[in-house]
């Protein structure tokens, strides 16, 4: 055979269709990878497959109705997202919200934000290849926490718990006791990981250098959370405008330099353990009280107005834009999350490397497709 | 020609020895499957099966019975021959591996005096029916996996031979029996250190056990060539996986660990023999599943590096160590040294092979930049 020119040598790259039924999309997500071999070439994603309209459904309800949709919005850290939703309209309502519930919140997305962390390194592991070692060992903890909330709320992942003025009943009488409990097998949880994980060879090397990402890349893309603490960017906005009572707990923000899946890994992992320590300092400074407002309107009406109140989710910034024209439901309800921005920057972390490590890469943004699609 | 089992005519015999083949093997792999699920499931901080029968020990035949009763689906643009053909071509070649697997002296389906040779031709048919697989299913990531596995079986099955041409210079044959016999005084693993540790690193591989599990790859290629397999058709892959484990394990033991000889003394009853060769094929299947508890999975160009830069220099080392020793009729022990030597440099290469240079980053930007 005559070659007679390069032509015939080209080959066609795979167009590889991952998702959105596939182990590692983390839910509905779908993206079409183009593959020259076991090399990406392109990533097109798709997002919308869990679009539910959550917020124009909050548009028709009572301000108390919504927080509901919150913790639909962002399952793994519903905690988190209620704050940020209740905390608006506080804003909008101009609510002072008691030392207590204050406190209480804070141990509770604290908390939150453990189990999500947590339920990172379960998937995370299983995204590595480790066979679900890793992932029923964050489970274990995981079921810690949510036992606890269960107890607190009734619920074990729509919590619904937090209310625009404080909490919507007091804790039960021992919970530091099981608050405790929980933080000590968290801490053993943590050590686990920490020991099946970090300094395993092979992991090591599976995610060292892979999916890099610039610190000015990162703000470029909007980033947030520990996907941007890894870039070495120490935004977090517990730190930048300082909610709840963050400013008097002794804490750090964890960043590291290298900005890549590795890095991210210990920005999560330092930070299970910075959330220990506040969890623990919050403990210690519980004291009894109100945990609504004296004078708490039957009906929640509020003013003309709009307000964008941001809080630092596990994922990163989740942001709750509310404008009000009076009455007792919202004109128009916008979240800002964290994960659609962050998903905006997984092609430009896996392009040029292999399959595998695209799937990593999408395993260490850590997304939650609801939050996504809404 | 060989005399019959039981002073049967040939042609019955081998009917009679195929049968226990098949039977023997499907009990053992179920009973794996039963044991691997078992052992897995303490090593996850949970209990395993249990609901079927006491201890859920009816598990693997509940299994059986379900994907017999599953509807054998074929996509309709697969090809119909690669694809209905595939999973025989990956279980035939591991039931065949099991004729000269040695239980006890001389207690084997068929002592061939070219054992390992067979043995090696064999095992390696297999990978062909992995590509059937995955090239007949007409499946985009039956393909990529179908491809992972063929590039997988080639590189290991390098060192994998290498590191069993070691033992059989040693013992100076290629007859399984003969080299389980000639261990009666002390193991091969003595003498042999390295090459055990290459072997056994390659058998993973071949086994496609973890951490070297990429063409099935569960998070990225969905189970690789299997992926549009079910029912009786899939759970042939997997009999073919458990069988292969089991028939690894009596291998190691019998080149390493002395198979059914152990060191104090030889006149071993026939049941003892059976129980050492037990035994000690327990620990490895254990040590297999462990290490699939605990690894991430290697990417693929890790895995090939690995085989290429340092399992085969270092077997091909093995080779020649093994050659000077008996050409200048050294003594014994230099292999044992030469061969803790040579671990020592295994873990030493492999611990800055696996960690990336300080330059990881530098790399992933020239990467990013040359994608964008």
């Amino acid at each position: 055979m005559v070659i007679e020119s390069a032509h015939e040598f080209e080959t066609q790259d795979l167009l590889l269709n991952v998702g959105p039924q596939h182990p590692s999309t983390h839910g509905v997500f779908r993206m079409v990878m183009q593959v020259d071999g076991e090399v990406v070439r392109d990533i097109i994603p798709y997002i919308g497959y869990l679009h539910r309209g959550a917020e124009k459904l909050c548009e028709t309800m009572d301000y108390r109705q919504g927080i509901g949709f919150m913790d639909r919005t962002e399952y793994l850290a519903a905690m988190n997202a209620e704050l940020s939703y209740v905390m608006a309209v506080e804003a909008l309502a101009e609510l002072e919200v008691p030392d207590r519930a204050q406190w209480i919140r804070m141990i509770l997305v604290e908390l939150n934000r453990l189990s999500s962390h947590l339920m990172f390194m379960g998937a995370f592991g299983i995204d590595v290849g480790v066979f679900g070692t890793p992932f029923i060992y964050a489970w274990r903890e995981r079921e810690a926490i949510i036992d606890l909330f269960e107890e607190i709320s009734g619920d074990r992942m729509m919590y619904a718990y937090l209310r625009p003025g404080g909490l919507a009943w007091d804790v039960p009488t021992n919970f530091v006791a099981r608050c405790r409990e929980t933080l000590t097998a968290v801490r053993q949880g943590i050590a686990d990981f920490d020991g099946l994980l970090t300094k395993n060879e092979i992991f090591v090397a599976r995610t060292q250098g892979i999916g890099f990402i610039s610190a000015a890349d990162a703000i470029d893309f909007g980033m947030s959370g520990p996907s941007i603490r890894a870039s070495g960017v120490p935004l977090d906005v517990r730190r930048e405008e300082p909610y709840l009572k963050y400013n008097d707990v002794k804490w750090d923000v964890i960043t590291h330099t290298d900005g890549d899946v590795y890095a991210r890994y210990l920005c999560r992992l330092g930070e299970m353990r910075e959330s220990v320590k506040i969890v623990e300092q919050c403990l210690d400074r519980l004291e009894p009280g109100a945990i609504m407002p004296e004078k708490m309107p039957r009906m929640l009406r509020t003013p003309p107005g709009e307000v964008y109140i941001r809080t630092e989710a596990p994922r990163g910034e989740f942001g709750v834009y509310l404008v009000s024209k009076g009455g007792n439901r919202p004109y128009r309800l916008k979240v800002r999350s964290a994960c659609l921005s962050n998903l905006q920057a997984l092609k430009h972390m896996s392009v040029g490397q292999y399959v595998a490590d695209a799937i990593i890469v999408l395993g260490s943004i850590d997304i939650v497709l609801s939050e996504v699609d809404r | 020609m060989p005399t019959g089992l039981l002073g049967l005519n040939p042609w019955l015999d081998g009917v009679v020895r195929l049968l226990l083949i098949v039977g023997l093997m499907t009990v053992v792999a179920m009973g794996l499957i039963y044991i691997e699920r078992k052992v897995l499931g303490r090593f996850h901080a949970r209990i395993g099966p249990q609901r079927t029968g006491p201890f859920g020990l009816l598990q693997s035949v509940a299994d059986a019975l379900k994907l017999i009763g599953k509807e054998d689906l074929r996509p309709r643009n697969a090809d119909p021959w690669t694809f209905e053909f595939g999973p025989y071509m990956v279980f035939i070649p591991i039931f065949l591996g099991f004729v000269v697997q040695p239980f006890m002296a001389g207690f084997q389906v068929r002592v061939l005096e070219l054992g390992l040779l067979y043995f090696v031709a064999v095992s390696s048919v297999s990978i062909v029916g992995w590509v059937m697989a995955g090239w007949g299913s007409d499946n985009r990531y039956a393909m990529i996996g179908g491809m992972r596995a063929a590039a997988q079986a080639i590189s290991y099955e390098l060192p994998f031979v290498l590191s069993l041409l070691a033992v059989s210079m040693l013992t100076g044959t290629l007859n399984i029996n003969e080299i389980v016999m000639s261990q009666a005084g002390v193991p091969n693993i003595v003498w042999q250190p390295l090459a055990f540790i290459i072997f056994f690193i390659a058998a993973l591989a071949e086994l496609n056990r973890p951490p070297f599990d990429i063409p099935v790859g569960e998070s990225e290629v969905v189970g690789g060539p299997f992926v549009e397999y079910s029912g009786i058709r899939w759970s042939m892959f997997f009999l073919g996986e458990y069988a292969s484990l089991f028939i690894m394990s009596i291998l190691i033991s019998a080149l390493f660990l002395g198979g059914y000889e152990w060191p104090f003394g030889t006149q071993l009853g026939v049941g003892f023999q059976l129980l050492l060769t037990v035994v000690k094929a327990s620990v490895l299947i254990f040590l297999i599943i462990w290490v699939r508890a605990s690894v991430p999975r290697l990417r693929i160009d890790q895995l090939m590096g690995y085989a290429w830069k340092i399992l085969l220099p270092l077997s091909l080392a093995q080779i020649l160590i093994n050659g000077f020793v008996l050409v200048y009729d050294l003594p014994k022990i230099v292999l044992t040294v030469a061969g803790i030597g040579g671990v020592f440099a295994l873990v030493w290469l492999t611990e800055r092979a696996i960690r990336r240079p300080r330059s990881a980053r530098a790399s992933a930007i020239a990467l990013s930049e040359a994608a964008s």
